[in-house]
């Protein structure tokens, strides 16, 4: 909302001392972001002057047309200047810059020699003096409204103060002059005189017969005044006030009819709509579209009616899409005579859906939409007809009615709640004071507070309490640590994720963070199928390439590594933290439980396990190098191996016991993936990728992934630990055959069996896989330790040969001699 | 065997110990003065010959030759140990100044650190952490929290819907439905803050993203006022901005408070607008089961990109959402 300070103060009587910044400060305090100060003309010197166009020499020797004017400038002698527009006329009235005026910019104006002539000056468009963006033409005037010889500064107010203010949707009643100036006068403690006190008596003669208005359904539309006028002259001017004015406010000057519907708009807040009433068959009436057709709006575009869109229909046709738009055939052209004038207040919600529809936010839409006062469209219409009446031929014919407006509810409410809520004292008769000044009136006995009509916002005591804050000041508010309890802590999947991210950053990963958002080739590049392929699809994505929520975090970090592979990155670890979005279910309607009460708690059960459930992993992605190769030589590069040990180690940063198992799983390599299994349940997966997915992302070969499911991770036990013993170790290497498809883990697990209780550690030290015959030999260092005396040596030959009984009995492993 | 014989022979040990130039001449030194042929060595067996007269003065002055002869010995390996260790420290001297650490270099995501920043601040004023999904249901999205079907402020934040739309399904807008899951399952008295991803189907561009990072708190108790909310949130912006920074709160509107207001931080000599806060509307608590008449509210969000952009002098969202390894490792773990 654009709201000139001239135009303010028409509303309120603002001392001279105070600044546009103060009144801006004063709008901020009271919740109206001021986005822009504009400060017109500030720049701007003269002598500019109304001149009438004496004489005008098209000189055609060059590219584009360039005409030598005669000016009258009311100094009783001709001036010729240079111009290059052409949208004027012998004996209109232009504006002309003469010789010593700098326009915005620093442009200062001289006599120059231009063209082959001199040129005495500049006729001026609307742009070049800051006035607007309009720079297709010169300014042009009649004459009767720009008198030769008049400074044309002082005319055309261009010195003026303009605030943008950006109006919260709860408060519609701002989007005009008499809202902002009600706000600016409570702010500065100002007395603020309403523009529609001088409307609630006027009244017009009729002198014929008005078209009918009706509104077909009350819930729709409240309140349909319909004005018809007639005998207009449609050669009549808008007054240079008002056109800039409309100007200042951010709108475009149309034509005299359209011009005061705006103005009164922009003054008001009611938006008002003009029909060339000789396009009207019969009466109007407010109703549905109720069936689909082709509409075609001012703007000249053809749309298609949805039925449930609110028209004003007459009695053939929708004429207008209700509060939104009006429609090109009946719109005020230059033959019209004849004028119907709507004012209405719409129901919010149909105009919101009429605007939503068509895409279509006009100044109309967004004011009906936040709520219009419904006693508005009586003193607007009458502000309209008492305009168009002054500045033209226009007589009233009739004004017909339906529908009548409410108040909102009274609300009673304890003066003390006030205190209660912001936390420092304020009076009953402060309360009343300032409710007041908003608009309220208040019976300070029961303490009934009735808002004002144009306030559709305020229904409760917490509404009235806001008001009362805004205008004592939100500075006003003591700051004050609230009561809080003792003791808080992060939860144990808080501080797991924490411990994880931490220890992967350290170990050199970079953390990323990517989109949620996948495509189905991805999903199927990825080789993912069934459960694991299936997602949820956004009705409205931001791009039709990503419209499925994903299903796996490494898509997304192959993504962002080739990102970083094109930015020049050899060898790295990333890693992301984040939630996955598999499902199958069929979404069906969540049930909407009445609000203002708990829902049941089987209701409340019901909206929870509506939601699907969201999987939160952390992958990891391993690319190139393990480490930067230098001066110190080759470094080796990330393996299947490192995938692995990066979910071996996140698991035992969690303290869980797991085990490794081979698996066949998308996105990896089938023979180089594992699963990683706590309680027998996979909740890990690591490995090379899929060697298809590294030619397909281009990534450098053998890199690696992994990707844990933190959700399906089971809670950390109390460790218990057991008594370091302090007693000699005795150390035991063992060397094993075994075919080459035994899993060195099988042999492992068989020997730590075998071994039994004083087993402290295995390694597996060596693997040599070059003996041939489908052999393999891996060479194990058995730890043996008792907590409480030194070993015997044949304590430790039985256990050792235990451990190897074992291995071959269940691997089928031969003691491999030398 | 003469007296002068002996100290002659110690003698030349002296000289000779005194001309070897390194160790293992030293130790040829040692053979001949000091080994199992050495003169002192006979002479010292050849005592077993002699009258106990002579055994008696020989053996003395040879016992001296011995003990001379091992200490020249033993002060010129020291020496000649020494002269070795150091040339072999001086040849293996390096420059520690080569680059030495080929480990790639980690980092947590500046979010990620922020939000950790968040949380601890918050958990050590005795709030908790809860947390909610991201795809959520319409009802605890916006209707729960007094943001009916087709009222303006729904068009406010344009929300991500998930097919097929009846279900009601949203990508959550704000993590607001967290603070009704709270208020549903919890009971008063109430301290959380909701630090989580939320989506708004905005076009990423150099301040904007649809997929970004809010924190919310809420704090449902007997007494609380706007007082309170403006004192947690001047800790909270010391916390995060300085200890010098100065709030400002301003007149707003969001459906699920009453009043409400926007939060501006004094930061670098300009006002920053940080979050938007107020006083848990009592439609939003009665919804929760919660009677205003025994208990109120405040409640408040930020935008977690927008506090580490404005804090850290960030211009470009695209740094922050498209993962680039050299823009996450300038963080480093946060320390």
């Amino acid at each position: 909302m654009r709201a000139p300070l001239s135009w303010i103060k028409e509303f309120v009587e603002i001392p001279k001392q105070v600044t546009p910044e103060q009144i801006a400060e004063a709008l901020i305090r009271v919740g109206f972001e001021v986005e822009e100060i504009i400060k017109q003309g500030s720049d701007l010197t003269g002598p500019l002057k109304f001149a009438k166009v004496l004489s005008i020499e098209e000189l055609t020797e060059h590219k584009k047309p360039i005409r030598y004017v005669g000016l009258d400038c009311g100094d009783g002698s001709e001036r010729f200047v240079i111009c290059g527009a052409t949208n004027f006329a012998v004996g209109d009235v232009v504006v002309a810059a003469l010789p010593g005026a700098v326009l915005p910019g620093g442009f200062a104006i001289s006599a120059r020699e231009t063209y082959g002539k001199t040129s005495n000056g500049m006729i001026c468009s609307g742009r070049e003096l800051g006035l607007n963006d309009d720079h297709a033409g010169i300014l042009v005037f009649d004459q009767s409204q720009a008198p030769v010889g008049v400074d044309a500064i002082e005319a055309l107010q261009i010195n003026d103060v303009v605030f943008d203010i950006a109006v919260n949707p709860d408060r519609g009643y701002a989007l005009s002059m008499r809202g902002i100036a009600r706000e600016v006068g409570g702010s500065l403690g100002l007395a603020f005189k309403d523009p529609v006190d001088g409307l609630r008596e006027l009244t017009f003669p009729e002198t014929g017969k008005g078209v009918k208005a009706k509104i077909d359904d009350k819930s729709t539309a409240s309140v349909f005044y319909l004005r018809t006028l007639s005998n207009f002259d449609p050669s009549a001017q808008t007054p240079l006030w008002m056109r800039r004015r409309i100007e200042k406010a951010g709108m475009r000057s149309i034509s005299l009819v359209v011009d005061i519907t705006n103005y009164v708009m922009l003054e008001l807040g009611q938006p008002l709509h003009a029909f060339d009433k000789s396009k009207i068959k019969g009466g109007l009436t407010i109703k549905r579209a109720s069936k689909t057709s082709k509409f075609v709006t001012l703007d000249g575009q053809e749309r298609t009616l949805d039925p449930d869109d609110l028209m004003v229909c007459d009695d053939e046709q929708p004429l207008s899409i209700a509060g939104t738009m009006g429609g090109q055939y009946s719109e005020i052209c230059e033959s019209t005579t004849e004028i119907a004038l709507e004012a209405a207040v719409f129901d919010q919600v149909c105009i919101a859906k009429n605007s939503r529809r068509h895409k279509l936010s006009s100044e109309a839409s967004r004011r009906l939409e936040r709520g219009v006062d419904p006693y508005l469209p009586q003193y607007a219409s009458a502000r309209f007809v008492q305009l168009l009446t002054e500045n033209s031929s226009a007589v009233h014919v009739a004004t017909v009615i339906d529908g009548k407006p409410t108040l909102p509810n009274k609300i009673t409410m304890d003066p003390e709640y006030v205190s209660k809520v912001l936390g420092f004292a304020v009076s009953a008769k402060d309360v009343a004071q300032h409710l007041r000044t908003v608009g309220c009136e208040v019976d300070e006995k029961s303490f009934s507070v009735q808002p004002p009509s144009w306030r559709l916002d305020l229904h409760t005591p917490a509404d009235l309490t806001e008001e009362v804050a805004r205008m004592i000041g939100y500075d006003k508010i003591p700051s004050v640590l609230p009561p809080r309890p003792l003791h808080a802590t992060l939860t144990p999947s808080q501080k797991r994720r924490r411990s994880i991210s931490l220890y992967l950053a350290n170990q050199g990963f970079a953390e990323v963070q990517t989109f949620p958002f996948t495509n189905q080739a991805t999903i199927d590049s990825m080789g993912f199928v069934g459960e694991r392929a299936a997602t949820y699809k956004l009705a409205n994505p931001m791009s039709d390439e990503l419209p499925l929520m994903r299903v796996h975090l490494v898509p997304g970090l192959i993504e962002v590594a080739s990102r970083n592979i094109s930015r020049g990155a050899k060898d790295f670890a990333i890693f992301e933290m984040g939630s996955i979005f598999r499902g199958s279910q069929v979404l069906k309607p969540t049930i909407s439980p009445q609000l203002g009460k708990r829902p049941s708690p089987k209701d409340i059960e019901a909206i929870f396990a509506s939601i699907p459930t969201q999987g939160f992993h952390v992958a990891g992605l391993l690319v190139g190098k393990i480490e930067n190769e230098d001066w110190q030589g080759k470094a080796r590069s990330f393996g299947w191996q490192d995938a692995i040990s990066y979910v071996e180690e996140i698991l035992d940063l969690c303290n869980l016991q797991w085990s490794v198992a081979r698996s066949d799983f998308a996105p990896w390599h089938p023979g180089r993936c594992a699963e990683i299994l706590v309680d027998g349940k996979a909740v890990a997966h690591a490995g090379e990728l899929h060697p298809r997915i590294i030619a397909a992302y281009g990534l450098p070969e053998r890199s690696a992934a992994f990707a844990v499911a933190l959700n399906a991770l089971p809670p950390s036990q109390l460790v218990r630990p057991n008594t370091v013993g302090t007693m000699p170790a005795a150390l035991q290497d063992v060397a094993l055959i075994v075919d080459e498809g035994v899993n060195a883990k099988d042999v492992e697990e068989a020997l730590r069996k075998g071994a039994g209780p004083l087993l402290e550690s295995i390694t597996l030290f060596d693997r040599y896989d070059k003996i041939g015959g489908g052999k393999i030999s891996l060479a194990f260092t058995l730890v043996f330790r008792d907590p409480t005396r030194t070993l015997t040596g044949e304590e430790i030959s039985a256990m050792r040969e235990s451990a190897t009984l074992m291995a071959s009995k269940a691997c089928g492993a031969i003691l491999r001699t030398a | 065997m003469r007296a002068e014989e002996i100290s002659a022979w110690v003698k030349d040990a002296q000289e000779a110990c005194a001309s070897a130039k390194d160790l293992n001449s030293l130790k040829l030194v040692r053979t001949a003065h000091a080994g199992d042929k050495s003169p002192v060595a006979l002479a010292s067996r050849a005592l077993g010959s002699m009258s106990a007269e002579d055994k008696v003065v020989f053996g003395k002055l040879i016992g001296e030759a011995k003990a001379s002869i091992s200490e020249f010995i033993s002060v010129a390996t020291k020496s000649l140990e020494a002269q070795r260790d150091q040339k072999i420290l001086l040849e293996e001297v390096v420059d520690i100044t080569l680059p030495v650490n080929r480990g790639h270099r980690g980092g947590l995501h500046p979010i990620t650190i922020i939000k950790n920043e968040v949380s601890d601040f918050f958990i050590e004023q005795g709030f908790s952490v809860e947390e909610g999904p991201e795809l959520e249901s319409g009802w605890l999205n916006f209707d729960s929290l007094n943001i009916p079907a087709d009222h303006p402020a729904r068009t406010m934040q344009d929300t991500f819907f998930i097919e097929p739309v009846e279900s009601g399904m949203v990508l959550r807008t704000h993590t607001s439905p967290v603070q009704v899951r709270t208020m549903l399952t919890q009971e008063p008295p109430i301290y959380i803050v909701c630090p989580g991803r939320t989506f708004r189907a905005d076009e990423l561009d150099s301040t904007h993203s649809p997929v970004f990072h809010q924190v919310e708190g809420l704090v449902i108790d007997k007494g609380i006022t706007m007082a309170h909310l403006k004192g947690t949130l001047d800790n909270f912006a010391r916390h995060m901005f300085g200890p010098d920074v100065t709030t400002r709160l301003r007149p707003s509107f969001f459906p699920f408070t009453e009043p409400s207001a926007e939060v501006d931080v004094f930061f670098n000599n300009r006002w920053i607008e940080w979050g938007g806060c107020g006083m848990v509307n009592p439609k939003v608590l009665a919804t929760c089961g919660i009677d205003s008449e025994i208990y109120s509210g405040f409640a408040f969000g930020m935008g977690l990109e927008r506090t580490l952009m404005v804090r850290h002098g960030i211009t470009d969202m695209h740094d922050i959402v498209e993962g680039d390894i050299r823009f996450t490792r300038q963080f480093g773990v946060g320390l």
